[in-house]
């Protein structure tokens, strides 16, 4: 009976410990109540943003929300998921708005009828990288395909995504432009991971991958890999925001989700998203789209 | 080496977002320990007392349940609690509560079986001398708890262990929400996918003193009960 009793007062002591926890917590809801309070308090205060990998893990969204946080009063939840698995949480109903980059997969989500209007509003570029000596002579290629061409015929060894998110997509554009499909090659890599995951493979196994810029530059010093390729015109990502259409799906926070978007493409935002990035970088991650 | 550092920095540096991580991280072990011993310590002991049709398929079913993929678990409580799922209307996807449903889905067969094959093993015989004895239902009742006090507190750290241990289905169904449903294994997961890692692994290292705290205070507290 005693081993009994001690195992439920070690419960309770784990049990308490995370009360403490949720206690933390509260304090930091109740701060943020106080500042609603000195704005005007939105009557659904979360909104869910469903967004990418590349958004959210660069850093990107965690810089911006204080700021909408304090000055709105919302209380803004982010999933981040490769494109694919973001905009089907927000089909399945539990997302207010996405954040993402692939525009043929976009488009689709809004001819569907889930989303009300594509709205671009920043790019920057994916770049290629690879072994530091470049050997299969990426460096001073004039396009994305034409590396990949290059890849292809020497068999060099490249990583890719694999796992539906916009830097798939983008990459198996660019391939289309190559054809036919890598998938069945020897040297083709599909991994099924996220970012991190997929440059630490490749910086293992010293092939080429293709990253969005901000992962690469934020993880460079783990990693024996440099960009060989960057800026060319087809390897341009644009990201988009998109609040999910309140005809086709309810219970939206639909007023959340604009006042979101609003501030987003406002001048507060526009001036911390040109700056994201430089101090650290010496170079910004993002660039806004001029209208 | 640079990981246990970190972790030990990390851990004394009483970070914000990590206290909440850990607070958020015992509180679903907790629920799902406690939700799933509810259920699964008295059918344990259904099953493993009495007789009845259909047992052995009940015990099949459990068997499989025990294998049964936390990422599949985990699917299974999304499609329940989607938006547009059977149980939508509750609201509850990406909140702890909903990441301790798919916990209970994966622990109670756990609970159960340990439960049911210990009572067959152990506690049946001693009842079965307690009835030769003839000692009344109540004194039976004690012997048999008092016999079991073991077996339950490794049943209940068992459950608990695996509680805290699981990432595929927590992540899906809680989404790895900052300062809401982020836990543990799914921070490990984020930093991984990040390539952070040596901050993972310290986060892993934090994960693991954590688990060994709670275990040591279970035996501490038993030791110092039975010396005094």
């Amino acid at each position: 009976m005693k081993k009994v009793l001690a195992l439920v007062m070690a419960l309770t002591l784990a049990f308490t410990l995370a009360a403490c926890g949720s206690n933390g917590g509260s304090t930091a809801e109740t701060d943020s109540t106080s500042q609603t309070a000195v704005s005007e308090a939105p009557e659904n205060p979360v909104i869910r943003v469903s967004t990418t990998t590349s958004v959210n893990d660069s850093g990107l969204l965690p810089y911006l929300l204080p700021a909408f946080e304090q000055e709105t009063g919302y209380r803004v939840e982010v999933q981040s998921a490769g494109t694919g698995a973001a905009l089907q949480k927000a089909k399945d109903g539990n997302a207010d708005l996405v954040l993402v980059h692939a525009k043929a997969s976009e488009e689709e989500f809004i001819s569907e009828g889930y989303g009300v209007e594509r709205l671009p509003f920043m790019y920057n570029y994916f770049v290629i990288v690879g072994p530091k000596d470049d050997p299969t002579g990426i460096k001073g290629s004039d396009s994305a395909a034409s590396a990949f061409t290059r890849i292809r015929m020497k068999g060099a060894k490249f990583v890719s995504r694999g796992d539906e998110s916009g830097t798939h997509k983008a990459e198996l554009k660019i391939w289309g432009e190559t054809a036919p499909d890598p998938e069945s090659e020897s040297w083709y890599i599909s991994a099924g991971q996220g970012m991190g995951a997929c440059l630490t493979m490749a910086s293992e196994q010293q092939a080429y991958c293709l990253t969005d810029k901000a992962t690469f530059l934020s993880m460079k010093d783990s990693l024996d890999l440099d960009i060989v390729l960057a800026e060319s015109e087809d390897m341009k990502n644009t990201y988009s925001l998109i609040a999910v259409n309140p005809e086709k799906i309810d219970g939206l926070n639909t007023d959340g989700a604009k006042a979101f978007i609003d501030w987003m493409l406002g001048e507060e935002a526009s001036a911390l998203i040109a700056k994201y990035g430089e101090e650290e970088y010496g170079a910004p991650l993002f660039y806004l789209i001029e209208e | 080496m640079d990981s246990f550092k970190q972790a030990f920095d990390l851990l004394f540096s009483f970070d914000r977002e990590l206290l909440r991580i850990i607070g958020v991280t015992l509180r679903m072990s907790f629920f799902s320990t406690a939700v799933s011993c509810i259920i699964g310590l008295p059918l344990g002991t259904l099953l493993g007392t009495h007789s009845f049709r259909g047992k052995a398929f009940v015990k099949k079913l459990i068997n499989t349940l025990m294998g049964l993929p936390p990422v599949v678990a985990g699917l299974i409580v999304y499609f329940l609690f989607t938006h547009y799922g059977p149980l939508g209307k509750l609201n509850m996807l990406f909140t702890v509560r909903v990441m301790v449903v798919a916990q209970c889905l994966l622990i109670t067969p756990v609970v159960t079986a340990l439960t049911s094959s210990f009572v067959e093993e152990r506690a049946r015989p001693v009842i079965d001398t307690a009835k030769g004895m003839g000692l009344s239902g109540r004194k039976t009742l004690f012997l048999t708890l008092s016999e079991s006090r073991g077996m339950l507190s490794s049943v209940v750290l068992n459950a608990f262990g695996r509680s805290i241990a699981e990432v595929g289905a927590v992540s899906i169904v809680g989404g790895n929400i900052q300062w809401k449903t982020r836990v543990m294994t799914t921070a490990i997961m984020l930093e991984t996918n990040k390539g952070n890692f040596s901050f993972a692994l310290a986060l892993g290292i934090i994960l693991l003193i954590i688990a060994f705290a709670v275990n040591a205070a279970a035996s501490f507290t038993v030791k110092e009960k039975s010396d005094g």
